[in-house]
């Protein structure tokens, strides 16, 4: 009798287990498999053998250590950047928006009505020579008559600020929307002025927010090529760009897979030690 | 220029063969799906061997005439309709490498790739032949063979031609704003004149931008050396690091010319005669004085074809090596035509385009015009390393 319930959990697990296993586990099997493989010899461009080579984890890393520090500078700073915007936004959304709230929604979502690609070209377009913002910043003489906008790390980190925006956003705004107003007003009658209310009370009743908003945006910007491969210079390149280049112009897969095994490593690591600090249980 | 745009010539430039082909957004979407499909061994295909009568080509994108009223191939469907044969046409060989990593387990087992006809660039097309995945050609069946250009008709990797034709010319050499450079660029140090400092980019193709900054230095490109290369390379990175080269880039060179963030450029001929003819006047194209590189998409019979399928791939090769047929295309199209006798027929086809240097460069320019030295795989590698870290990668 008891038996179909026990089996039910595994059911509901099923089909998630299958599927991560297909397009997770055995990708992630064969990417490891890929990353210690060492030419044939005499074999032609793309013909690889195994051979346990981990030595390639070590090439790999020392050759592209420039761009492996940079990935994670952009990504904070992105992050940093796209919390200090979306807080307020989020505040103002929460509690200050009355009927508009809905409307604010959607606009915080309607970016992803169109494509991540057309959205960043369409930055290149705006920062350009041509498009309005550099000649109304030389005017105002807040930038030389000679700097450019695109192709700078500039662009990069503000591309992948704008692209992050909304998965800072709605994180925030779902755990700043819960917080009991009556908290704040109990706050006041205790003589907290407003900033010290918003300080003791807000910002630790919103921290499940923040801390699922930054991890939201820095796993994806920090393994990010797009940005950088639109909107940067060869002097603003990420690891993304050289797994891309390593696997599709170079041909090398071994190291590409290296790379993508020590990013994912990287940025396991980083998140551990985030979430150890922040706490587990504000992440719920 | 043609009298009829299939789609509007804007839109054109930004899906342009070369745009699709080599742009960026073809590593952005085939990173994450065909990257982990050729890994594990890229995805089946359904053999056609039954059906005799059919032929399957895997071309670039925007890489064949097309009636966008009609929603089909003015050419592809002549071809059927004299021969009687089925094609299929597929526009779906977006990148070499990633085209390469999807048919390649197939081609290993002798497995039907679902091609008879595949279109690879030149060092591509080498690679196949050097694996042994390509058929030569019965030269019976392929008598417009002969009609092929002089100055292509013997490459390194296929001196007789036995195995691939070419489908179109690439031109690559200077691009320019006419108003930054009013005397235009013919050298590399016109290219890198004060003017153009940090508003130079050059093309991600190897072949093209170093092939350009050999033969400025003096280097012929059909015998280059690994010293000379790695001193070319060394070169361009020099260029980036002074701020001079603002980007290395596919085709997005041309979005960078119109939104004025390069005022000159390394380009292909095509992309600039889209451009030219967009913005009259604003922007031109040479062949530098030291030369320019010239590179083909090949038409190649892979390994796996069966032999009616090879049979009916010979007829589509030969069709296409009609003159008139290669002026229709070429009309369209607008790379250089690798068919002889296409510049005379082009009168009937499209008048203006006869003198086109695009479409049919003058003997003088064809002159100029060099093909890089097909490299051996351990080169390809060494080489397309260096070139890949002097752009930061």
């Amino acid at each position: 009798m008891s038996l179909p319930k026990v089996r039910v959990p595994y059911l509901l697990l099923f089909p998630g287990f299958a599927f991560l296993f297909t397009f997770f586990i055995l990708p992630i099997i064969n990417l490891a498999q890929t990353s210690t493989q060492t030419p044939i010899k005499g074999g032609d461009t793309g013909q690889y053998q195994q051979s346990f080579a981990f030595s390639n984890y070590i090439h790999a890393f020392t050759e592209n250590k420039e761009q492996f520090a940079r990935s994670f500078v952009f990504a904070t700073l992105s992050t940093l950047l796209a919390l200090a915007i979306a807080y307020p936004l989020a505040y103002a959304i929460a509690f200050k928006s009355g009927k508009f709230k809905n409307i604010l929604l959607v606009l915080v979502v309607a970016p992803f009505f169109t494509s991540f690609l057309l959205r960043t070209i369409a930055w290149k377009q705006i920062l350009g020579e041509e498009g309005f913002v550099v000649p109304g910043l030389r005017s105002l003489h807040i930038i030389g008559q000679q700097t450019t906008l695109t192709s700078t790390s500039f662009a990069v980190v503000a591309g992948m600020t704008y692209n992050f925006l909304p998965f800072m956003t709605l994180p925030l705004y779902a755990s700043l929307e819960r917080i009991d107003p009556r908290t704040i007003e109990a706050a006041g009658d205790l003589y907290a002025n407003g900033i010290t209310a918003f300080r003791r009370v807000t910002v630790p009743l919103s921290m499940p927010g923040v801390v699922a908003g930054t991890l939201l945006t820095f796993i994806p910007a920090a393994g990010d090529y797009v940005n950088a491969a639109i909107l940067g210079s060869p002097t603003s390149k990420m690891v993304g760009n050289v797994i891309e280049s390593r696997y599709f112009k170079i041909v090398d897969y071994p190291t590409a897979a290296a790379l993508s095994f020590t990013l994912m490593a990287a940025i396991l690591i980083l998140v551990t030690l985030y979430i150890r600090k922040a706490g587990t249980e504000e992440l719920v | 220029m043609a009298t009829e745009r299939p789609i509007s010539p804007e839109a054109r430039s930004i899906l342009n063969a070369h745009i699709s082909r080599r742009g960026v957004l073809a590593g952005v979407g085939g990173l994450g799906g065909a990257g982990l499909l050729a890994a594990c061994g890229g995805s089946s295909s359904k053999s056609s061997s039954g059906n005799s009568k059919v032929v399957r080509w895997g071309n670039w994108p925007l890489y064949l005439d097309y009636d966008s009223k009609t929603k089909k191939y003015p050419t592809l469907e002549k071809f059927m309709t004299q021969t009687g044969l089925t094609a299929k046409y597929f526009e779906d060989y977006n990148d070499n490498d990633e085209f390469f990593g999807k048919v390649q387990a197939q081609l290993k087992l002798g497995q039907d790739i679902g091609y008879d006809v595949v279109t690879p660039t030149d060092w591509m097309a080498a690679r196949w032949i050097r694996l042994g995945y390509s058929q030569k050609f019965d030269v019976a069946n392929v008598p417009n063979k002969v009609n092929i250009l002089d100055s292509l008709a013997a490459p390194s990797y296929d001196p007789q031609r036995e195995a691939t034709l070419t489908w179109q010319g690439i031109m690559a050499g200077f691009g320019w704003n006419t108003q930054k450079n009013p005397k235009g660029i013919h050298t590399l140090d016109d290219l890198f004149s004060p003017q153009n400092k940090g508003k130079i980019v050059v093309l991600t193709e190897m072949r093209d931008t170093i092939g350009i900054i050999l033969l400025a230095q003096g280097v012929d490109i059909t015998k280059v050396t690994e010293t000379q290369f790695m001193n070319a390379v060394d070169f361009m990175a020099k260029k980036i690091a002074d701020g001079w080269i603002r980007g290395v880039k596919g085709n997005e060179y041309a979005q960078d010319l119109t939104s004025g963030d390069a005022t000159a450029v390394i380009g292909w001929s095509g992309d600039m005669f889209i451009l030219s003819s967009e913005n009259a006047g604003k922007f031109d194209f040479a062949i530098p004085e030291s030369g320019g590189t010239i590179s083909g998409d090949n038409l190649m019979i892979p390994s796996t074809a069966s032999a009616d399928g090879k049979k009916n791939a010979e007829a589509l090769i030969n069709y296409y090596y009609d003159p008139t047929v290669a002026a229709e295309v070429a009309a369209y199209v607008n790379y250089v035509c690798p068919v002889k006798g296409a510049q005379a027929a082009m009168e009937k086809v499209d008048p203006k385009l006869v003198n086109s240097e695009y479409i049919f460069p003058s003997d003088k320019t064809a002159s100029r015009l060099h093909i890089f030295r097909s490299l051996t795989p351990a080169e390809e590698t060494k080489w397309a390393e260096a070139f890949q870290k002097a752009q930061g990668n």
